[in-house]
Order: C-alpha cells, then sequence, then structure tokens
C-alpha cells in the first residue's frame, strides 16, 4: 500500500494507525506563526469503531490500509459466522464472525443486500441497508381499528430486534425498518 | 453553493472595508506613515519553518532569469526603510505563506505590520491593545509572561526542563504519533493545550531565547535571557506577534547563520541571507518595536467567526 503523507489526510481516506485500519474523520491544520505545524487528525478505528484523536508533525505519513467496502448480498448464517456472496457476479464468498456483524446482526436478512468492509480481504464491519423489511415474532394483541395516533408497544422480530410499533400491529406482520435510528417506518406493502 | 462563488458574504466583505478605514484612521491620528514595500523580494524568509512561494523574473526576450521569493512577512524591506530614517511606519500588505492551509489559514493573506522607533514591547503592547479592543468583545487585555503561563497550567519551569520532562508532559496532554526538539515540544504544548485556553484577550510576553526569531534576547525580571517578543491571543487564536527589534547586525548575521544550520539539518536548500538587512542594520536601525497582526483573524475575531473563509472572498479552494 502506498504511503499517505498529512496534508493527503482527506475525510475517507483510510491508512494504518497503531496496527489498526482507520478511516480519516477530520484533519486540522494547526501552527504557530513561528514555530512546528502539526496535523491534529481524527480517525475511525475500524476494527474498535472508537474515534481517536492523534497530532503528527505536518509532513509525516502513515501507510495506507487495504480497506474495500464492497456490496454483498447475505446468504446465511451457520451458528459461528454469516456468510455473504459478492453481487459483482463473481459469486465469491466471504464469512464475517459476529465481532464484524457487531450491532448490525439484528438487521440480517436472507437475500438483501449489505456494505461488507474488507480489511486484508478479511471482513471486519457489515452495514446493513437504511431499511429493511422483517416480521414480527411477538408483540401484545393488536388493538383493532387503533390506526391514527396514541401509544405504541414494544414488538420483537424474526432476527430479535426489538422496536416501539403502533398499537394496531400484529404478530406475523411485516414490518419496514429504519436501521440507522432502530424506528419502526411502516407495515411492509405486500 | 457553486466554487465560483464567494465564501464571505456580502455583510462580511463590507465589515472588512469597515476595518480597513479604522485602521487608516488609527495609523493617521497617531501620524504613523502608511508605506508600500515589494512583494517580491531576491532572498527568502530565513526561518526554516516557513516556506515561500518561489517563482522568476524572466527578462522580455530573454536573458537570465532572477530568482524571486514572495514575501511571508514585509519585515526586512520595512526594516531598511527605518533604518533609513522615515520613522513610524505601518503597512496592510499581502504575505504569502506556503503549505499553509486551515482553518484559521490561508497561503495569502493580509498582514498587518507596524513600527514604532523608540517603543519597546510594553509601550507597543498598549497601541495594539488601543487599537483592537474596541473591535472585541472585552474591556481589557491581560499580560502574562511565558513562564508563568506554563508554571500555571502545566506546572513546567521552560527554564529548566529538561527535553525528557517536556515531552513527558505534552504525551500527557496530547496524543502526539512522532519526535520533537526541545522547541517542538514547547511549540506542541503551547498551541495545543495552553492557546486553546487563552479566550480573554491576553499578551503572553517574554518567549524563550531560542524563540527570539528577529526579537533582541534580554533578561527578564529574574535575569534570566528571554525573547523581547509579545504574541496577542484572543478567543484561543494567535492574532499578533510583536518584537522589541533586534538591531545588532552581527546577532542578525549569526541567527541567520543559524537558520541556515537549521535548514540544512531540516533537508532543505540552504537559503541565502538578506544583505540588504544586514547592511541597513550596519548603517543602524533605530531603537524600535515592531508587530504583525494578522488582518483576516482581526477580522474573524471581531466579527465572532471561527473559519478564516468566512471572512474571504475567495480562499486557495477558490482561487
Amino acid at each position: 500500500m502506498p504511503n499517505y503523507s498529512t496534508n493527503e489526510f482527506k475525510s475517507g481516506l483510510k491508512v494504518m494507525l497503531e496496527g489498526d485500519p482507520c478511516a480519516i474523520l477530520d484533519n486540522e491544520f494547526v501552527k504557530p506563526g513561528k514555530g512546528q505545524a502539526f496535523n491534529r487528525v481524527k480517525v475511525r478505528n475500524l476494527m474498535s469503531g472508537r474515534v481517536w484523536e492523534r497530532t503528527f508533525k505536518s509532513g509525516e505519513s502513515l501507510e495506507g490500509a487495504d480497506v474495500m467496502d464492497l456490496d454483498m448480498e447475505y446468504l446465511y448464517n451457520d451458528g459461528e459466522f454469516w456468510h455473504f456472496m459478492l453481487t459483482d457476479g463473481s459469486f465469491e464468498q466471504y464469512a464475517a464472525d459476529a465481532k464484524a456483524l457487531g450491532d448490525s446482526h439484528v438487521w440480517m436478512k436472507e437475500q438483501d443486500v449489505y456494505q461488507v468492509t474488507l480489511f486484508n480481504n478479511a471482513p471486519i464491519a457489515v452495514q446493513p441497508p437504511n431499511f429493511v423489511e422483517l416480521p414480527v415474532t411477538e408483540t401484545d394483541p393488536g388493538v383493532r381499528g387503533d390506526t391514527a395516533q396514541g401509544g405504541n408497544k414494544p414488538a420483537t422480530l424474526s432476527t430479535g430486534a426489538v422496536v416501539k410499533v403502533p398499537l394496531f400491529i400484529e404478530i406475523g406482520d411485516v414490518l419496514k425498518v429504519d436501521t440507522r435510528s432502530g424506528e419502526y417506518v411502516s407495515r411492509a406493502s405486500a | 453553493m457553486s466554487a465560483w462563488q464567494p465564501t464571505a458574504t456580502r455583510t462580511q466583505l463590507q465589515r472588512r472595508a469597515e476595518l480597513l478605514a479604522y485602521i487608516r484612521g488609527f495609523f493617521s491620528a497617531r501620524d504613523v506613515l502608511e508605506v508600500d514595500t515589494p512583494a517580491l523580494s531576491a532572498v527568502p524568509v530565513s526561518d526554516p519553518l516557513l516556506t515561500p512561494f518561489a517563482t522568476q523574473f524572466v527578462p522580455e526576450g530573454g536573458g537570465t532569469a532572477q530568482h524571486l521569493y514572495l514575501q511571508t512577512s514585509p519585515e526586512y524591506p520595512m526594516k531598511r526603510l527605518l533604518a533609513a530614517g522615515v520613522g513610524p511606519i505601518w503597512q496592510l500588505c499581502k504575505v504569502f505563506r506556503n503549505g499553509e492551509s486551515g482553518r484559521r489559514h490561508n497561503p495569502e493573506f493580509s498582514m498587518l505590520e507596524w513600527y514604532r522607533p523608540g517603543f519597546d514591547c510594553a509601550q507597543l503592547m498598549d497601541e495594539v491593545e488601543a487599537l483592537v479592543l474596541p473591535l472585541l468583545p472585552a474591556s481589557a487585555v491581560a499580560r502574562l509572561s511565558y513562564a508563568r503561563l506554563f508554571a500555571d497550567k502545566l506546572d513546567l519551569d521552560v527554564f529548566s526542563a529538561s527535553v525528557e520532562q517536556l515531552a513527558a508532559c505534552a504525551r500527557q496532554h496530547v496524543a502526539f504519533v512522532g519526535e520533537l526538539s526541545r522547541d517542538g515540544w514547547l511549540h506542541l504544548l503551547f498551541s495545543h493545550v495552553l492557546e486553546p485556553d487563552l479566550q480573554q484577550p491576553t499578551f503572553v510576553y517574554d518567549f524563550p531565547a531560542s524563540q527570539a526569531a528577529l526579537a533582541r534576547v534580554i533578561e527578564d525580571e529574574q535575569g534570566r535571557p528571554v525573547a523581547a517578543r509579545f504574541e496577542l491571543f484572543v478567543a484561543g487564536v494567535e492574532l499578533a506577534n510583536g518584537y522589541w527589534e533586534l538591531s545588532d547586525a552581527r546577532e542578525q548575521a549569526a541567527r541567520f547563520a543559524a537558520d541556515r544550520a537549521e535548514q540544512q539539518a531540516l533537508g532543505q536548500t540552504p537559503r541565502a541571507p538578506d544583505e540588504h538587512l544586514l547592511q541597513a542594520l550596519e548603517h543602524g536601525l533605530p531603537d524600535c518595536a515592531g508587530v504583525a497582526l494578522g488582518f483576516e483573524r482581526l477580522h474573524m475575531l471581531s466579527a465572532g467567526l471561527t473559519h478564516i473563509d468566512q471572512v474571504l472572498a475567495f480562499p486557495l479552494a477558490r482561487a
């Protein structure tokens, strides 16, 4: 991988920092009128998801990280790994572990397309689509006719995700959920 | 917004014009002469931590090209005017610093610089205060020595602390990757830890002798050698830098030589000393103090803005 100098640290650039792949979030130039120039850099550690702040002398460089975001179809879970297949027609498959899935595991639906981040060709993160449709497996009985405003209740979806839903929702309903906020959007149109 | 459009609002363009008029009035009332010196210089700035833009004069029809550099400050030619006996002078001009771009930096910006024969740092701080206070939401400017600031905030004695002590203190406060010189650690601590806390207008004075630049070295109240230099900070922003000017030609030549050694250590092409300046100092620079103030930063601070693009019609990205 090529090296990148502090002046090339644009938002989104992936670099190696202290052994982990990191994505640059912000890069501030700090220089006293008379004195050393610094770059104050914010990165997201792609392994832990944590935001780090580091300061470098301007002109220092870091090795680029071999990181790619690729679209993959989710195939199945074998109890330990979640299996994905590239959507580019190559049928190439990748297995992601629970650490790579992180909080995304509650939004996994077979045949949906996810953005999988590969580091040195191994999945390290899985980004669900903004909306997924999942069936309700558990909720209090529906209140018929109450389709207007007023109240909500928890509903458990097939993946184990729990979302707040209107009172009229029943077991078996398929719901459209926003994965970014974890909020109910609507009943899925059949 | 499209890239052809200005980044400053019309209100700020007007504010800039008003500030210019205010500054002209300020110096006119004090009988300080407005001057103009060339932006192109035959020699590059000596400070190894400033990078000039380089260009060439090529005679029409051919001939030997002459290397020229855009000024990083008008300091050298203004000192030549002082040595020629023109008296107190001021100038507001474009200066150019290669590589500097960010929230508070644009590679081309306006510098307000003035010189006062007969003044020392304390007197010039009074005048800077008189200029900036009416523009800021503050009623006074605090004054604090560099050593006191480090002692109060970091419990460090800047005179006796070793490189290792400075590094250890800096690493406690800043997640810094790499190694630095003694002054490098001081710059890191100052810019990352101390400067952000200088919210109320504050003059910091008596800098380490190693950071004298073009200031004379004097003894502080405890008899320790310090640079007769001050800086003004407002809202965590470095706004002005002033010196009780070095006038000793031999000492100036020694500092040029030290700069050249540092340029070589940094792998830079050694920069020739400004012989015109050395000759002017040999002729005799009147005892004087001078200060440089970032005009766009003054504008930003007076308008409560935090990004230099907000006061520039067209910053680097739209040049």
